[in-house]
């Protein structure tokens, strides 16, 4: 068996193709047991997302099923193959292994680390395990790359570090209050970057919320709305002593705060630190503001630069996340390889043989007195037994070599007999014959 | 006597590791390394009261009476005082200030004679193991503050700069530091008022007089004011952050040369040459 994979993705296709490639996430049925329906593939599943469609397969002939997995593409979305034939990937083997895992570990996102990737692949599992389109194959796989992103996740720093503005925004206030569920939290002007970054800060916990704007309607709207207060415009200077935070982001063509005026806001707070976030473009706070002690502004360009460090942070730690797909490739792989019947019957019958061998040289060690032929005729009984027993097993795997419930039986072999991975050696051993011709 | 020398030594080995995986904590991204450190400071920690209790018993006397001694005894109480930091704060980050701080003064401990000194019968007095247990108390705690001081002073001139380097994600935020430089003035300053106090007294018992304006108390008494004045702007003017940072580490500062520069440089009744008689 071997997994392939066929799709496209943000880095192959623009939006344009992927949103006519995309499967609606309500109706996932009857796409799924189309792609099952497909003669090569045995196994299948979806994942659509709006950076990406994936279909992923087990099947005994990749290049069949990759074939057919593209013509089922365009053809369930009633598009010409030629359309999309150069935006679409495929990958099969080892190559399709290190893919699903590095797309569920987030290092083939838009932006490095986001962690959406991972529950959205865990609803396409949940969909192809609801209409029974994923075995065993497809359910070991999806459970050994959810496992993989867990472990990049924790061992590596790739999704530490904010990569928004707004959430960089949030995460600097957090390495200067510690806590801002205590702190609050000042919105002077109403741009839209203003609320998105106040409404961050909101749903991290700040415990009050001030607005201002030079048309009070507005800003006790959006108070309304924050379950704020709003403060008149003309004094909001004196309100700022009780703010932490301040966000601004009017449309003044001047600074609207100046070095004096936080000078002496500072002195009333008792030189508690503020945090002065200005998005407005011009700016609204003057820059010196920044060189007064506990107070530390920044306009877009700082944060857009915070932002810019961090995804470097993430490119470095995504070496780190790259080194632990390619270990984990391996081990699936293997696990794979040890589903195909022919070495399984072999390290069944050699399993056998050593239990045979052992305890008749157990039982010989006993009954020293033996005569040749006794020993002959104990040694033909042994046989007999392990051919009569593994009669049936090995004719069964090898019926079911062809079709889907020949793996199932395998894995369940090398359970029951706790069999090993097959070494290398395994093809010099001389073909197994028929029971009873040994 | 070999047998606590040989604990002294092994204590000051797992200090010198803690202190290799602290560095390679920091330096490196490897919460690993920080978190075995920790483990590592704990175990030498344990091994060091087993030497000082060891000494103890066998000098008959709180071992604080050499130079040596009173070197251990420092680290030690620096190491415990770190750790009941720890247990408050979590901060490995800290650790990685201190621990070199105790591996040095150990370091320094073992240039030093470990010879126990013959009993000076000016030190058998009831005051003294007080005095010198709350003063140590008093400098590792200052010591802790000066630590705090310094990553409050990284840390803000990064959030000034907007240049962050990988440090900036390890280290706590400025108002954890800041409260930690408060916790230890807190704390810090009513040890080191009594030990100061516990100090005349003894003196008075010894020498029959409570202040004498030897060297080592003249440069106490000027630390003991830079804290007041530190403590007293933090009360009353709101002094904090950089400001309160850079006093932290300034009065260490003094508080180092006092225990050091004093006895190297300066002679007087806290020499420890007055104590042995070398």
């Amino acid at each position: 068996m071997h997994i392939v994979i066929v799709g496209l993705s943000h880095k192959t296709a623009p939006v344009e193709i992927r949103e006519r490639l995309a499967f609606a996430p309500t109706a996932m049925q009857r796409p799924l047991q189309k792609l099952l329906e497909l003669p090569p593939v045995a196994e299948g599943l979806i994942v659509s997302t709006c950076n990406r469609v994936e279909l992923c397969a087990a099947t005994k002939e990749p290049d069949v099923a990759i074939a057919a997995m593209r013509r089922f593409l365009a053809e369930y979305h009633e598009i010409t193959p030629s359309e999309i034939d150069d935006h679409l990937y495929d990958y099969q083997g080892e190559d399709a292994i290190r893919h699903l895992f590095r797309v569920a570990s987030s290092l083939d996102s838009m932006v490095l680390g986001e962690p959406q990737i991972l529950g959205q692949i865990k609803t396409a599992y949940g969909y192809a395990a609801e209409f029974k389109t994923a075995g065993l194959i497809l359910n070991r796989f999806l459970h050994k790359a959810f496992s993989v992103a867990k472990r990049v996740r924790t061992e590596t720093a790739i999704a530490s570090n904010a990569v928004s503005v707004s959430f960089a925004a949030v995460e600097l206030a957090r390495k200067i209050f510690d806590r801002i569920d205590n702190k609050a939290v000042m919105i002077i002007g109403a741009g839209e970057m203003c609320e998105l970054a106040a409404r961050h800060f909101i749903t991290n916990g700040v415990s009050k919320v001030l607005v201002t704007n030079r048309t009070f309607a507005r800003a006790e709207k959006l108070a309304a709305e924050f379950q704020g207060k709003a403060v008149p415009f003309e004094n909001f200077v004196d309100h700022l002593v009780e703010a932490d935070i301040v966000l601004t982001s009017t449309g003044a063509p001047n600074f609207i705060l100046g070095q004096r005026h936080m000078e002496d806001v500072l002195k009333r707070r008792k030189n508690r630190p503020m945090f002065l976030i200005d998005i407005a473009v011009p700016r609204d706070i003057d820059p010196k503001v920044n060189s007064l002690d506990n107070a530390y502004l920044y306009d877009v360009d700082d944060l857009q630069g915070v932002v810019q460090a961090n995804l470097k942070e993430r490119k470095k730690e995504a070496g780190k996340a790259e080194a632990i797909v390619e270990q984990e490739i391996g081990q699936f792989h293997q696990w794979l390889a040890n589903l195909e019947v022919k070495p399984t019957i072999i390290a069944l019958r050699r399993k056998f043989e050593e239990i045979r061998q052992q305890e008749l040289d157990k039982t010989f060690g006993n009954l020293k007195d033996l005569s040749g032929k006794d020993r002959k005729s104990i040694e033909a009984m042994a046989n007999a037994i392990i051919n009569k027993i593994l009669h049936q097993p090995t004719t069964v795997l090898k019926q079911s070599q062809n079709d889907a419930s020949g793996t199932d039986h395998v894995d369940a072999v090398r359970t029951l007999f706790d069999l090993p991975a097959p070494a290398d050696d395994d093809k010099e051993i001389k073909p197994l014959g028929d029971p009873g011709q040994e | 006597m070999t047998v606590n020398i040989l604990l002294f030594k092994i204590t000051l080995l797992v200090y010198f590791v803690a202190t290799i995986f602290y560095l390679i904590g920091v330096i490196s991204r490897k919460e690993r390394f920080r978190q075995n450190a920790v483990y590592l400071l704990i175990g030498g920690f344990v091994l060091h009261c087993i030497t000082l209790a060891v000494r103890w018993v066998a000098t008959g006397a709180i071992p604080v009476a050499s130079l040596h001694e009173s070197l251990s005894f420092f680290a030690w109480t620096l190491v415990g005082i770190y750790l009941i930091f720890y247990l408050r704060y979590r901060t490995v980050m800290l650790g990685a200030f201190i621990t070199p701080l105790a591996l040095v003064l150990m370091i320094i401990g073992t240039t030093t004679s470990a010879q126990a000194p013959a009993l000076n019968p000016m030190l058998d007095s009831w005051w003294f193991p007080v005095h010198v247990t709350l003063a140590f108390l008093g400098h590792a705690i200052f010591a802790i503050a000066a630590a705090a001081g310094v990553m409050y002073l990284l840390q803000e001139r990064m959030l000034k700069s907007k240049k962050f380097s990988g440090l900036f994600y390890r280290l706590p935020s400025l108002d954890t530091l800041d409260s930690m430089n408060y916790k230890c003035l807190t704390f810090g300053f009513p040890l080191m008022t009594m030990g100061i106090i516990s100090g005349a007294i003894w003196a008075n018992s010894a020498w029959g007089g409570y202040w004498r304006w030897d060297p080592k108390e003249t440069w106490a008494l000027i630390s003991w004011f830079l804290y007041a004045a530190l403590l007293h702007g933090r009360l009353t003017v709101g002094w904090r952050g950089r400001r309160a940072a850079i006093f932290a580490i300034i009065g260490f500062g003094f508080l180092l040369f006092t225990f050091f520069g004093v006895n190297l440089f300066l002679s007087g009744e806290h020499s420890f040459r007055n104590f042995t008689g070398q």
